[in-house]
């Protein structure tokens, strides 16, 4: 099981966003837990990029010949790369509803904010 | 690779402390810590593009959130957990362990093997193909440029609801008054 520990931790991570979403009243703790939970699935997919001893996915005249085999995954990396930046995009659209709930009703308690009961 | 379980120790030891801490402006900081620390392990996994994505990404989040948090006289009041959702957190965790144990049984490449079936194409092509010294760069701008289309497209989205959401003129007065 020692192979897969990062992974776990990862899912640890994710575990603790997914807590604060689901077990929160303050509007902004939600808010931190999607951000932990986004950062802990980015982590995961760099994770799964990673190769033992290899090098960054760079060539370079200067550091010596790199062989295109020994480089980590490049794939994961540049779709991660647009996730953070979406990931962003999101959250600061997140808060800007977060600071008009906060004007409208003057609280960050969801369980206040009587519109939005379901 | 013990510098690695070092950084995810803290990074799981800042998540706990911005979810249970009572001051909002205190959570917000250990969410900066969480990810400066994500940043720091990206470079570790080889990753220099993401890592600087992420620490820039980081500084914009933690002071949006900090713009949030300040000047709202709150910002220490415990406001405490839902019972009934704290119920369904316990039982969608141990789904997800569940799941992931089994993923973890099912035959996933242990960490440091990636599996490269498809990825394997572009460190071998990407300097004839393109001539981009790095091969991030080139699976972005050229490879899959046009995620990278879509991905201007959600920020600029996101820029325009943004400014939709916190417009000043054309509320009405009573919406108004309330703001700020």
């Amino acid at each position: 099981m020692n192979a897969y520990m990062p992974y776990v931790l990862c899912l640890v991570l994710f575990c603790i966003g997914i807590f604060a979403i689901l077990s929160k009243k303050n509007i902004i703790k939600i808010i931190l837990g999607i951000i932990i939970a986004e950062y802990a699935v980015n982590l995961f997919l760099v994770m799964v990029a990673y190769k033992a001893g290899g090098r960054a996915a760079i060539f370079s005249p200067n550091r010596g010949e790199i062989l295109p085999e020994v480089m980590v995954d490049p794939l994961p990396h540049a779709l991660v790369l647009t996730s953070i930046v979406i990931g962003l995009a999101t959250t600061a659209f997140m808060i800007a509803l977060a600071i008009r709930l906060y004007g409208k009703y003057g609280t960050f308690d969801i369980t206040r904010m009587r519109e939005l009961r379901g | 690779m013990i510098e690695l379980y070092v950084l995810l120790g803290l990074m799981i030891a800042g998540a706990v402390i911005a979810v249970e801490v009572k001051n909002l402006l205190s959570a917000v900081v250990a969410v900066g810590v969480v990810g400066l620390g994500l940043s720091v392990v990206f470079l570790l996994l080889k990753a220099p593009d993401v890592a600087l994505t992420q620490l820039v990404v980081e500084i914009a989040a933690v002071i949006l959130l900090i713009r949030a948090t300040l000047h709202r006289d709150i910002a220490s009041k415990f406001l405490g957990n839902r019972p009934f959702g704290a119920f369904v957190a316990f039982i969608f965790l141990v789904l997800t362990t569940y799941a992931g144990v089994l993923i973890f049984k099912s035959g996933m490449p242990p960490f440091g093997e990636p599996l490269m079936a498809v990825s394997r194409f572009y460190p071998l092509n990407a300097l004839e193909g393109t001539g981009a010294m790095n091969v991030v760069t080139s699976v972005i701008l050229d490879y899959r440029a046009y995620d990278t289309l879509g991905e201007a497209t959600v920020l600029f989205t996101a820029v325009v609801g943004v400014l939709t959401v916190m417009r000043k003129m054309g509320r009405k007065k009573d919406l108004q008054e309330n703001d700020e």
